[in-house]
């Protein structure tokens, strides 16, 4: 787990005629003991990342607090009133953010009790999908920034067959969720044929395609064709294209977790197993080595762009056909962006991004209830979520708050003579 | 301006990078008006000590003295201010701007409010190239100027603060003879005008030619000092410690039927400039021909474009009789053809993979390697461990990342996986570049290994001892045309002349009446067997 | 930008890419342009006239209505955009390449044609003077944000945080002006917030070689989530301290604002606008012309070379992005203090990333990151215009089009766009 999420910026040239040849490899460094390897660790590297995360976040929870500030204001006459309401503020809403992510113990019945967490799986569905795709592109060098986009476009055509078709139930689920991800495959081929073919640098060209994604659903929204008597919103879908719920009444749990989960399977197998992901982290590691050994870079390109298109396409539907039922021109919201933050998190691998993906989604339901029960604004979590992922994409910074060894250290000076 | 005379010395400096001592102990005095050779192989730290004596790495031990005082540079500032340039290998040239932008940078004339005073900058640099009978444009953008003016830029640039003593770092690597003859007599006005020189250099010939005084150095140790008139052989001997052969034990060549034909193949770079020009060459099986000349004259191209990787404009390719227009590089490599990259770390090998995935990069996405687009991971294993020992790859594991492996060890790999394939033409680029002398003969048995099982060998090299040693014929280019096709055997001279463009009679003929290029001082005979009557019989059959 | 090289079979090597020859993508782009212009307008534009205004009533100097024959004008000029997509493939043909002026009249062109179209036969009057200054007005944060992208990006950081730095920017200027009961002292303040701002892409970029456009993704969602935390909070609870509007005054310059037409629009402004005349004349004479450009640009160019001549890189990269990402506050404090509003929840609304296309078409130079940033502004605007002359063209379309546009750039239909070598490229000695 040691490579890094994001594709290495082109590396510095590197001047191979005077470089000692004879340097020795890494290999003879002392092996460090069991508790330094688990230090060193990624996991580690994460769970401390997340709670540096949390207490940044509590400590912008408490100054906002109005309790906190008054009682900052006699701090020095009665400091034991500022304690308690830091302790009081803080506490509670990180027993708010945990009640509503994951068991209210506070709940009348079982059911509600265990509701939130069936509310954060839900809300991971979208996030899990999205962010594979995103996690793809990462792993074959590509920066997907248009997750939002493609999202979209996925939402737009399975809300297109589920209102305008008529299948049996099963089918028309499964032909609506296939066009969610033709959609997205479609919308990010854009960006990947151009950049296959003209150099078209990918970043600008999906966050392009975002803006433009968010247009074309205002307008189609206009027309005849999706147009519904409600302003701004789509038409409804047929029962028969939903995603039946998993749970009964109550819950809003949906078929779209276990296919996420079947997803994020089939993305490992992929990327770990077959030829074509070999061929992707080929293009992702080293492009011209690639090319030089027989692989079409403009092909992988392409490809990796449209199946990384099709997992977002498939969390616009599993978002519509799954939660919404009908198309709104913010039936993207930010799961575009959530998605990057996830693979990130996920360092781009299948297992790292379901877990990511269920944290946010733990994030965003937790922050729900938080936010009526303690007044928390739910934008906490923007916060608390994109500390977590610079803190895990600046390793040591995280290690020297902790004071943790860096694994390697004599590794990099190794390197640094071949430079 | 570069008028004062300056005597330099260094004392024990000591440069480690983790376990690896680049620098052990190294001693060296450039006296004032004196152009000092710093001669050593590839690896050697010649550029590690540069860059300490530069200022952009700190010695762990050690002292720099100048004129007789300890002197500490914290960067490349403190450097030149003290009087010391240097000409990069890699020029230090921003290619989108002029060449008078480029000498201002770090000095530049202000005209008030922070403005730059173009005027004055062109004044500077127009001073200095006449002063030095230069023929630089100001005001040309550096990216337009051919490789020769820019390395005259950055001596400008070098000059143009003071500099009183110029490191020049492998300077020749990019030049042709002709261009290096005129680096090597601005060198002796420089040295005549006061200038001290620490020229680097791994080349014998030059280091004879110009330096009053020699240091060679090996394994980052002063292995000896020497006068230019040392027999070659001796500072040969002291750069690589022991007594070099290049030669390769090989038996004639019995060529076959012609495997590879190219017919004016021509290769246009981006601005349309002909690239590759007009090649004409034939490759038997069982033989190897060296394509020969200096970095730059279109071997890179031709190379790439038998692979595919570039597409010619004009001109054809057979393979074995089959037109390979229109194959991508997947089908040519399927087609027999095995290709070794000059640059292994960049095209080679893809250091974040393990040796076992780098050994089927070509090879993975059919069987037995994979069936129905899923990886047969125990027939990948299996491959490598047998692979690994057959090539001699130093290794602890196979699932080791390539990027861990030294340079040698990742040239064994990238030819592991090369050979694993039956071959009918092995393209191989530098195939020994950067490599230590135990790997250059490995690679170079290999190679010949591959002619004798009936595959015709391309080399594609600079070094004219490993043309010299392994090639059966050779091709000469320049400027993108083949020169001519000589026998394996011939002489050094009619070589470099022919890598300056001058035809093959001629060559012959010019080398025969006196010896030119650097030839001066060479004292030394032809090496090998070549006889120049041989030499001057061209090849036919390669039109 | 171009972060990684293309790896594409027929891209040509980067380091050629400046020595191209210019290809035909552009005047390709410019036919296909012409020709559906030509299709679209001329033969389908209704008889009778367009009405065009070029003054507004409180002007000095009173210019009357005036009435175009609206088909044969737009005839004129989209015959003159068949003729400059005539000379452009001229011109490749010649080898030679078009400057910045060509497809600037060839948009102007086709922008006024579009006017006369929808205006024509219509009783409503384009009022042409608050066209050109409700461009500007929209155009101002682009134009502040794309200048930010130059300098950040010509030093070789990648600043994708723009749409953060113009809403921390937004941000404090709305609470210091607030606090301060001064406009004035939030004007002041919002460079400091897009300081901070650029101060965290460095911190991550430069010291830890955090990919930057990872930084810049996760600053932007960062500042979103601070600012509507504390708007929730601290502002929601009493905004009469904390987010109390205030509003820069219109300054009108004596003489000049006089000038017909020109007057009312570029010198009847807050000082906001006049401190971007200030910064754009001054960055595009500073950035190609003195010491600070110079270093500024070799650092972003070949880092190393800069480095052997003593200049300290990353210093160099620190200080430059700060600023870059000063300028792009300073901007945001356009969405607050300068349009006299209070702040609001992620109140940038994407502009941010419209500013980083306009840098991007206007190839990393100021002056052209202004003619892109106007040329976006004045999309934004006709979804105004076409409101009150009552036209029947979807505004979400019109709305795609600086998006489409930028995308067209970046596959080279617009010239060849070359970004500093290298961008996004971590120093390490």
């Amino acid at each position: 787990m040691s490579q890094p999420a994001a594709p290495p910026p082109a590396q510095p040239p590197s001047e191979p005629q005077d470089a000692p040849v004879a340097a020795p490899a890494a290999t003879e460094e002392r092996p460090p003991g069991l508790l330094q390897d688990v230090l060193a660790s990624s996991w580690l590297m994460t769970v401390c990342a997340i709670v540096l995360a949390l207490v940044i976040g509590a400590v912008l929870i408490a100054a906002a607090d109005p309790d906190v500030q008054s009682s900052a204001g006699y701090l020095f006459a009665r400091p034991s009133d500022f304690f308690t309401a830091v302790w009081q503020t803080i506490s509670s809403a990180y027993a708010a953010l945990f009640q509503g992510a994951v068991f209210d113990w506070a709940a009348a019945s079982p059911q509600r009790a265990i509701r939130p967490l069936t509310e954060t799986l839900t809300i991971s569905v979208p996030l899990i999908l999205a962010g594979l795709g995103v996690g793809i592109g990462f792993r074959a060098g590509l920066f997907n920034i248009g997750a939002q986009g493609q999202i979209t476009l996925g939402a737009i055509l399975a809300s297109w067959v589920g209102f305008t078709w008529h299948l049996p139930a099963g089918l028309h689920l499964a032909v609506a969720m296939v066009g969610a991800a033709i959609g997205g495959a479609v919308w990010a081929s854009i960006a990947g044929v151009l950049k296959a073919r003209t150099g078209a640098h990918e970043v600008i060209v999906t966050i392009m395609l975002n803006n433009i994604a968010v247009f074309l659903v205002l307008y189609l929204l206009t027309t005849s064709v999706f147009r519904s008597p409600t302003p701004q919103v789509g038409r409804t879908v047929a029962e028969t294209a939903m995603l039946p719920g998993l749970l009964g009444d109550g819950f809003r749990l949906h078929l779209g977790f276990p296919l996420a989960l079947l997803a994020a399977l089939g993305v490992w197998w992929l990327m770990e197993r077959s030829t074509v992901g070999f061929r992707f982290r080929a293009v992702g590691s080293n492009p011209h080595a690639a090319r030089t050994a027989g692989m079409s870079v403009p092909w992988v390109t392409i490809t990796v762009m449209a199946v990384a298109g099709a997992l977002a396409g498939l969390a616009g539907g599993a978002q519509l056909l799954g939660t919404e039922r009908n198309l709104t021109g913010a039936i993207a919201g930010s799961i575009g962006f959530d998605a990057l933050t996830v693979a990130l998190l996920g360092r781009s691998k299948p297992l790292g991004t379901v877990l990511a993906g269920i944290l946010f989604g733990a994030f965003a339901a937790g922050g729900r209830l938080m936010q009526t029960r303690t007044g928390t604004p739910i934008d906490i979590v923007l916060v608390l979520q994109s500390l977590i992922v610079l803190f895990i994409a600046a390793p040591p910074l995280v290690r020297a708050v902790f004071r943790l060894r860096a694994p390697g250290e004599r590794r990099r000076s190794t390197a640094e003579a071949a430079a | 301006m570069g008028s004062g005379h300056m005597r330099l010395e260094l004392r024990g400096i000591t440069k480690r990078f983790g376990s690896f001592t680049a620098n052990d102990a190294i001693d060296l005095v450039v006296e004032p008006g004196q152009i000092h050779a710093l001669l050593g192989e590839n690896g050697a730290g010649k550029s590690t000590l540069m860059n300490v004596l530069y200022g952009l790495y700190q010695p762990d031990a050690g002292e720099v003295l100048l004129d007789g005082e300890p002197v500490t540079f914290d960067g490349p500032g403190a450097a030149m201010a003290a009087g010391i340039g240097m000409v990069h290998q890699h020029f230090m040239l921003v290619p989108v701007f002029t060449v008078a932008e480029n000498v201002a940078l770090g000095h530049e004339p202000t005209a008030g409010a922070g403005l730059l005073s173009l005027g004055e900058a062109r004044r500077q640099v127009a001073d200095v190239a006449a002063r030095f009978g230069f023929h630089v444009d100001p005001d040309a953008m550096v990216e337009d100027l051919p490789v020769g003016v820019q390395q005259r830029v950055e001596i400008i640039k070098a000059l143009s603060r003071d500099a009183k003593i110029l490191i020049l770092d492998e300077p020749t690597a990019v030049l042709t003879p002709q261009e290096t003859d005129e680096l090597i007599e601005i060198m002796r006005q420089l040295r005549d005008a006061g200038t001290s020189i620490l020229f680097i250099t791994h080349k014998l010939r030059e280091v004879r030619a110009v330096a009053d005084r020699i240091t060679v150095i090996r394994r980052g140790k002063v292995v000896g000092t020497a006068e230019p008139t040392a027999p070659e052989t001796e500072l040969a001997s002291l750069m690589v410690g022991r007594a070099v052969s290049l030669g390769v034990e090989r038996t004639p060549a019995e060529p076959g039927d012609v495997v590879l034909r190219v017919e004016s193949l021509t290769v246009r770079d981006a601005v349309g400039t002909a690239v590759v020009d007009g090649v004409d060459l034939d490759v038997r099986a069982g033989e190897i021909v060296a394509v020969a000349g200096v970095q730059g004259n279109g071997q890179t191209e031709l190379a790439q474009a038998v692979l595919g990787l570039v597409h010619p404009t004009a001109g054809s390719l057979h393979l074995d009789g089959t037109d390979l227009t229109g194959l991508s590089v997947r089908d040519r490599l399927r087609a027999g053809l095995g290709f070794v990259p000059e640059d292994r770390s960049t095209d080679g090998v893809i250091a974040d993979f393990s040796i076992q995935e780098n050994l089927v990069l070509d090879l993975v996405d059919a069987p037995p390697y994979s069936r129905r687009g899923a990886i047969d991971r125990g027939r990948l294993r299996r491959n490598a461990e047998q692979r690994v020992v057959e090539f001699d790859v130093r290794t602890s594991s196979v699932d080791a990342h390539a990027g861990t492996l030294s340079g040698g060890n990742q040239q064994k790999v990238v030819l592991a996986r090369e050979m694993s394939r039956p071959l009918r033409l092995l393209v191989a680029s530098q195939p020994t570049r950067g490599l230590d002398v135990g790997s250059i003969e490995f690679v170079h048995q290999r190679i010949v290994r591959e002619r004798d099982n009936g595959t015709a060998v391309v080399i594609v090299s600079t070094e004219l001892d490993e043309v010299v040693a392994l090639a059966d014929r050779i091709a000469v280019m320049y400027r993108g045309r083949v020169v001519g096709v000589v026998p394996g055997g011939t002489d050094r001279d009619v070589l470099g002349l022919m890598m300056a463009g001058v035809p093959l009679d001629e060559a012959v003929a010019q080398t025969a009446a006196h010896h030119t290029t650097l030839g001066a001082l060479d004292t030394a005979p032809p090496t090998q067997a070549a006889q120049p009557t041989q030499a001057a019989q061209p090849e036919e059959e390669g039109r | 930008m171009s972060l990684a090289t293309p790896v594409t079979e027929n891209a040509p090597a980067p380091d050629d890419a400046g020595r191209l020859r210019p290809t035909w993508r552009g005047p390709i782009a410019y036919a296909v342009i012409a020709l559906v212009a030509l299709l679209a307008m001329p033969l389908r534009t209704p008889d009778g006239s367009t009405r065009f205004r070029l003054s507004t009533e409180t002007d000095f100097a009173q210019i009357p209505t005036f009435e175009v024959p609206a088909a044969p004008t737009v005839w004129v000029l989209v015959l003159l955009a068949v003729a400059l997509a005539a000379l452009a493939a001229w011109w490749t043909r010649q080898g030679r390449r078009t400057g910045l002026w060509l497809p600037v009249v060839f948009g102007v062109a086709l922008l006024l044609a579009f006017l006369t179209f929808v205006g024509a036969g219509r009783s409503a009057v384009i009022p042409l003077t608050s066209v050109a200054t409700g461009t500007l007005f929209l155009a101002t944060p682009l134009i502040f944000g794309a200048l930010s992208g130059v300098v950040c990006e010509r030093v070789g950081i990648v600043n994708i945080a723009i749409e953060g730095q113009l809403l921390a920017g937004a941000f404090i200027a709305a609470v210091v002006g607030s606090l301060t009961a001064s406009a004035y002292m939030g004007l002041v303040a919002a460079p400091v917030a897009g300081a901070l701002v650029g101060m965290l892409l460095v911190f991550f970029a430069v010291r830890y070689h955090v990919n930057q456009i990872i930084v810049g993704v996760v600053l932007n969602v960062l500042v979103v989530g601070l600012t509507s935390f504390l708007f929730s909070t601290v502002l929601a609870e009493d905004p009469g301290t904390w987010n109390q509007r205030q509003a820069l005054p219109v300054l009108p310059i004596p003489v000049l604002s006089q000038i017909p037409v020109i007057g009312p629009i570029l010198f009847r402004q807050t000082l906001l606008v006049y401190l971007m005349y200030v910064i754009v004349v001054a960055l595009q004479v500073y950035l190609f012309r003195s010491r600070w450009g110079l270093r500024l640009r070799a650092v972003g160019e070949h880092p190393k070379a800069a480095d052997t001549v003593g200049i300290d890189v990353n210093r160099t990269r620190v200080r430059n992005t700060i600023l870059g990402s000063a300028i792009a506050g300073l901007g945001g404090a356009f969405f607050t203090v300068a349009s006299g509003l209070a702040f609001g929840k992620e109140m940038t609304g994407g502009r941010g990333f419209i500013a980083l296309a306009a840098m991007i078409l206007g190839r990393w130079s100021p002056k052209g990151a202004v003619a892109a940033a106007l040329l976006f502004g004045f999309a934004d605007n006709l979804r105004t215009v076409l409101g009150t002359i009552g036209s029947s063209v979807p505004p979400q379309l019109l709305l795609m089009t600086p998006y489409i546009v930028t995308i067209l750039a970046v596959a080279g239909f617009a010239g060849r766009v070359r970004a500093p070598a290298a961008e996004g490229i971590p120093y390490v000695k």
